[in-house]
């Protein structure tokens, strides 16, 4: 199990609401998971992965949870092109082009 | 998580919501509907002037009026003869944190700081917490933004994926829930908690922030042009850009300024279900957000939205994901401007409606935002396709919100719909009507109240309070 020492950037997560605390007013499908919540911070004692950890954040608040991951990473991405947008660009440039020959 | 439970903590609501904010709002009830509107803006002490002033403290606003000349022959290559309006945008992108959001932060965090507040939070998926975070950084307050960021999967939206990097990269802590309404549940945790100022996209300072849009972008083109623009189009969710816009807009003298509102088609996608999350590929400016608060916005998060987006709009319309994701492409490829997707939304309506209008007409098109990584129209389509949505060319219509993305095949397919304006007014009498106590009745104030909230008369509201309370009976 991966453990992190005193001090690292880390995130730590946890329910927030258990589905039966949740608000009455829900649609069935969100009523059927737990509000739950992550947040990163330094770690205040060394944890492992999906143990208890504390951390402090960045405002300086203390919360509690479960250690999720070491030094997070920002995974979203561009990804690969859009095969249904590739061809725009070219296809406004023949129209104004052809609107340029008209004039 | 919390000692406190959901229904222990709502309980609190007002009183961490006073404390928050700081603005006692009992004072401007005028009747059991009616509150004096203008007075809650103006007690706030802050002028058009003295917001210009602290904005360019921090270099927020003063940003470049762009002519998009491409895209205008563009429109006029599909238009009548004679007819395609100047289109112009206001290059939003350039404020500090890259979108018009800086304006609504950059009042709370003076505000905040003069009060003695340790620190400003927000709940917000969008720009705005960018916007907070970053000034927040300039003021040296602690920030600290919550978010609804992921589904039960824990698949996170990459737009709101891209806003927690940029959040974090200004030194705010971000809090990201699962879906769920509860996210305010959590944030009034973490207010009481704290003692943090509220900077609620609703007060009056989040809206006074935006008047300086639209009384930049009257002068801009007044300076230019010798006039004002005919029409100025704003995105339109939560009802603050559209209702600060044209403030700004009618305090610049630009009264006759057609304003339009214009909003993402998400119909059919439940704002609350986890499943939908991450099956709408705009996070903001969508039906989701706009037709709610047009019709009530006092469903905010403080008891006197000063976002009232009715008293200000002359049209509204929706555009399909599809037509946006195309006008943002169309916008880089010919006028050099890679700009987010979320702040095209008004550029796909406005791109439409010039086809209508006369070559000599000017139309505005009020904000750009930055763009980046998950902030882009390849990564939400990317995450679009794995959802399994059908992401296909095509003519717009065949669009359906959370099943197929149709992006146009050619630009004389952008049609945005028109929303029946006047079927948006009765909802909000109705929702108004239906807001009183037991006990309690309209008064005249209330009526003159409703009329000036739905930009019509007293006899309109009138006809629609008889009409309601025969159908009660």
């Amino acid at each position: 199990m991966q453990r992190a020492v005193k001090n690292t950037w880390v995130e730590i997560g946890g329910i927030v609401l258990e589905k039966d605390e949740r608000s009455p007013k829900l649609p069935d499908d969100t009523q059927q998971v737990p509000l739950e919540m992550r947040v990163k911070g330094f770690l205040l004692s060394d944890a492992k992965i999906g143990g208890a950890a504390e951390i402090a954040t960045p405002t300086g608040r203390t919360v509690k949870g479960t250690l999720t991951e070491i030094n997070p990473a920002y995974t979203h991405m561009f990804g690969s092109p859009i095969p249904e947008l590739s061809p725009i660009a070219k296809e406004i440039r023949v129209i104004l082009a052809e609107r340029g020959k008209a004039s | 998580m919390s000692a406190e439970s959901y229904p222990a903590i709502m309980d609190q609501k007002a009183d961490i919501m006073r404390a928050s904010v700081g603005i006692d709002y009992a004072k401007y009830t005028t009747g059991p509907l009616s509150f004096d509107y203008e007075a809650m803006l103006a007690d706030t002490g802050y002028d058009l002037d003295a917001i210009r002033d602290i904005q360019a403290r921090t270099a927020v606003g003063d940003t470049p009026l762009v002519e998009l000349k491409n895209l205008t022959e563009l429109v006029r290559a599909v238009s009548e003869p004679g007819k395609g309006a100047r289109l112009f945008v206001k290059d939003e992108a350039a404020n500090p944190s890259g979108s018009f959001k800086d304006r609504r932060a950059s009042l709370s965090a003076y505000e905040a700081k003069k009060k003695g507040y340790p620190g400003i939070a927000a709940a917000t998926s969008g720009n705005y917490g960018a916007a907070v975070a970053s000034q927040a950084a300039k003021a040296g307050l602690g920030c600290i933004i919550v978010q609804e960021a992921f589904d039960s999967q824990g698949i996170a939206q990459p737009e709101i994926a891209e806003k927690t990097r940029a959040c974090e990269a200004y030194g705010a802590e971000v809090v990201r829930l699962s879906v769920g309404p509860e996210l305010f549940y959590y944030f009034l945790i973490v207010l009481k908690e704290t003692g943090f100022f509220n900077a609620s996209l609703y007060t009056p300072y989040s809206i006074l922030g935006i008047e300086t849009l639209g009384h930049e972008l009257a002068l801009q083109v007044k300076a230019r042009e010798g006039r004002f623009p005919d029409m100025v189009v704003a995105t339109h969710a939560g009802g603050g850009n559209v209702t600060g816009t044209a403030r700004g807009l009618i305090k610049a003298g630009a009264a006759d300024t057609q304003m339009v509102a214009a909003s993402v088609d998400l119909a059919g996608l439940h704002m609350a279900s986890d499943r939908d999350f991450n099956r709408k590929s705009f996070t903001t400016g969508h039906t989701g957000f706009s037709v709610p608060f047009s019709t009530w916005p006092d469903r905010a998060d403080v008891p006197r939205n000063a976002a009232r987006s009715l008293r200000y709009m002359d049209r509204f319309v929706t555009v399909t994901q599809g037509e946006v994701f195309y006008v943002t492409e169309a916008l880089a490829a010919v006028e050099g401007m890679e700009r987010g997707p979320a702040g095209n939304t008004s550029l796909a309506a406005a791109f439409a409606i010039a086809r209508q209008m006369d070559k000599e007409q000017i139309i505005v098109v009020q904000e750009t935002e930055y763009t980046g990584a998950g902030k882009h129209p390849l990564g939400q389509l990317n995450l679009a396709k794995q959802m399994g949505i059908d992401v296909r060319r095509g003519d717009p219509v065949e669009n359906q919100p959370g099943k197929a993305i149709v992006i146009p095949e050619h630009p004389s397919q952008i049609q945005p719909v028109e929303m029946d304006l006047d079927r948006i007014r009765r909802s909000y009498l109705r929702n108004a009507l239906d807001s009183l106590a037991e006990g309690e009745s309209v008064t005249e104030a209330d009526v003159a109240f409703l009329a000036a909230e739905t930009k019509t008369d007293p006899t309109y509201v009138r006809e629609a309070i008889e009409s309601h309370e025969r159908k009660k009976r």
